[in-house]
């Protein structure tokens, strides 16, 4: 048994990455998010071998994230949408350089400055890049407090199994609410060995460096092939979602994060009414779980997406579908969450 | 035989691909010195710019990595935070510190980083073919300045040495000249004491280093020197700006 506290969503992820080993956090404030920079401060300022920077910019924090990572060392950073938007240069050289790291997003309405409110609306920008180039990040999707906590540890061996960036991709409402959590013990789990491309002076060896660029395109299709190689291992070995109540259902959902968790109630008070409720529930949004929306559109035809969105995931599940369902969809967005009972109403529509 | 001269250990055998008459060998030989002088090289990480010198990285012989443009600072901060042992240098250019960088050089001097920054000065974007860098002299022809710079719509050159001398976290900063064998044996000495700075551990130290661009000036590599010592000079004057009592 691990420890159980109640905890805050934005503190969990503190925590969680602290145990597991995240030592170096950088970072700047923005709502929803700031009581985690707020946290690794508390924290990291106190510890031996780590430290907290509150950068000058985004831009700056994922810099510094970049140099941390090139030492070895496991480093994140947090923002939330305009300020993602600007760490995306970095993340574009962490993906090319093949670094390990993570930050998190706790996105809230947009666009432009948008609200402080609860969002999904960078779906687009976490799962098909985000910055420039061909490139993607391992997109985790946590729907409760304890799942932050849990995503969070993942995110880290993740990103070092894989050699590359992965995003926490909560919300406002995730970020800034209390449950209880449970730090539990964790399996040790085989990593790839650093050694062989950290930065740390070359003593005893020779000299090694970091460049994500090369004038000659040939060699730089290279890089991209070797890292789209890594998206296909990825895609093949490490699709993780939650399905419920899959059989003999009338219609299926498919929603992520804050929202799940609102259709899982939905699904409950349907079925006083005789309503038979599916959910598929993305963890990863990339590598994104194709087959089973595939699978499940082939038996039941009628889907429904719910996004806090004007339909950004809705894309990746019809061609997930590719034709063989009738695929709906219900959003709200801007920082406004839908209710459990315009979710649905949003169903009987789809079942007359 | 006793050796007198030869290549540092801490160049690679690579020859430098940069033009004929520009100043990157010279200030890259005398980094490479000064870290084989201090023994160094072994727990030296550098941090190359984007621009000319994104190329530092194959004639460094140690550990290099590649910053996004400007940002060559917050990458050096991530590194030494992480492993406050290393040795860690930034080479930048004007356009990567003094314009796109500037908010992440600033930030790291008043952070007072334990890091060397080496700020190659040539009033002008090399890499991209000669435009207007924040560095660029008033009434300088450049792409992006093709009848002078005028400063009531383009500033006037930004002095990187004299501003971020007024920040407290700085331990260390000088700017010298790379255009006669008299200035470079004092950019070696302010190399030395930039580096030397961080090894004692006194905080961020810079080293402005005036420098041609032959080729976007549109100067043979003799006139480039001149027109350094004529037009650079006057305007940025050379010397320490700020030195920490124990390094001086």
């Amino acid at each position: 048994m691990g420890e159980k506290m109640l905890m805050k969503g934005n503190e969990a992820i503190g925590e969680a990455a602290i145990r597991a080993g995240c030592r170096f956090y950088f970072g700047y404030p923005i709502t929803p998010q700031s009581e985690l920079t707020a946290y690794m401060a508390k924290k990291l300022l106190k510890m031996k071998d780590a430290a907290f920077v509150q950068a000058e910019s985004e831009i700056a924090a994922i810099s510094m994230v970049y140099g941390a990572a090139a030492t070895g060392a496991r480093a994140m950073t947090s923002s939330s949408g305009p300020g993602i938007s600007l760490k995306q240069e970095g993340i574009s050289y962490l993906a090319c350089a093949e670094l390990p790291c993570v930050i998190v997003n706790i996105q809230r309405g947009g666009p432009g400055l948008g609200s402080i409110q609860p969002g999904q609306a960078d779906y687009f920008q976490a799962t098909k890049g985000g910055g420039h180039g061909d490139y993607h990040l391992i997109v985790l999707a946590p729907s409760s407090v304890q799942e932050l906590v849990d995503l969070t540890m993942d995110a880290f061996d993740l990103a070092d199994k894989y050699t590359n960036p992965a995003m926490i991709l909560g919300d406002g409402l995730i970020g800034q609410m209390m449950e209880a959590v449970e730090f539990k013990e964790r399996k040790k789990i085989d990593l790839p060995d650093k050694e062989g491309w950290i930065l740390t002076g070359c003593k005893g060896r020779e000299k090694k460096y970091i460049v994500p660029f090369n004038l000659d395109p040939y060699e730089m299709e290279k890089i991209n092939l070797k890292i789209q190689e890594k998206y296909k291992k990825i895609i093949e070995k490490e699709i993780r979602y939650e399905a419920i109540n899959l059989d003999n259902a009338d219609l299926i959902v498919v929603a992520y994060g804050t929202v799940a968790r609102i259709v899982k109630t939905v699904i409950d008070n349907a079925k006083k009414e005789g309503i038979n409720i599916g959910l598929i529930r993305p963890i990863t949004l990339f590598p994104f779980p194709e087959k089973i929306i595939a699978e499940t559109s082939e038996k039941i035809n009628k889907v429904l997406v719910v996004e806090m969105s004007y339909g950004q995931m809705l894309e990746d599940v019809k061609l997930a579908a590719n034709g063989k369902a009738e695929i709906n969809f219900y959003g709200r967005a801007g920082g406004v969450v839908p209710t459990q009972f315009e979710i649905l109403t949003e169903i009987k529509k789809y079942l007359t | 035989m006793k050796k007198v001269f030869g290549s540092p250990k801490s160049l690679t055998k690579v020859p430098f691909t940069y033009c004929p008459g520009c100043h990157h060998g010279i200030a890259h030989r005398l980094i490479a010195e000064v870290l084989d002088e201090f023994g160094v090289r072994e727990k030296t990480v550098g941090v190359c710019p984007v621009g000319c010198s994104v190329f530092a990285y194959v004639f460094f012989d140690c550990d290099m990595i590649c910053a996004a443009h400007g940002r060559a600072p917050a990458v050096a901060t991530g590194m030494k935070r992480a492993k406050p042992d290393s040795i860690i240098f930034t080479y930048q250019g004007d356009g990567d510190l003094a314009s796109i960088g500037t908010a992440e050089i600033v930030h790291t001097a008043n952070r007072g980083e334990n890091i060397t920054v080496i700020f190659i000065n040539n009033a002008i974007y090399g890499m991209t073919g000669g435009q207007m860098a924040p560095t660029t002299l008033i009434g300088q022809v450049t792409q992006t300045s093709p009848y002078g710079r005028d400063p009531k719509t383009m500033g006037y050159p930004i002095k990187v040495a004299e501003m971020l001398s007024t920040l407290k976290g700085v331990a260390y900063i000088s700017r010298v000249a790379l255009s006669k064998p008299a200035y470079i044996l004092k950019a070696k000495k302010a190399i030395r004491k930039a580096f030397q700075s961080q090894i004692e551990g006194k905080g961020f130290s810079l080293v402005e280093i005036l420098s041609t661009c032959p080729t976007n000036w549109g100067l043979s590599p003799i006139e480039a020197n001149k027109w350094l010592e004529e037009n650079m000079i006057p305007y940025y004057p050379l010397g320490e700006f700020k030195t920490p009592e124990e390094v001086s």
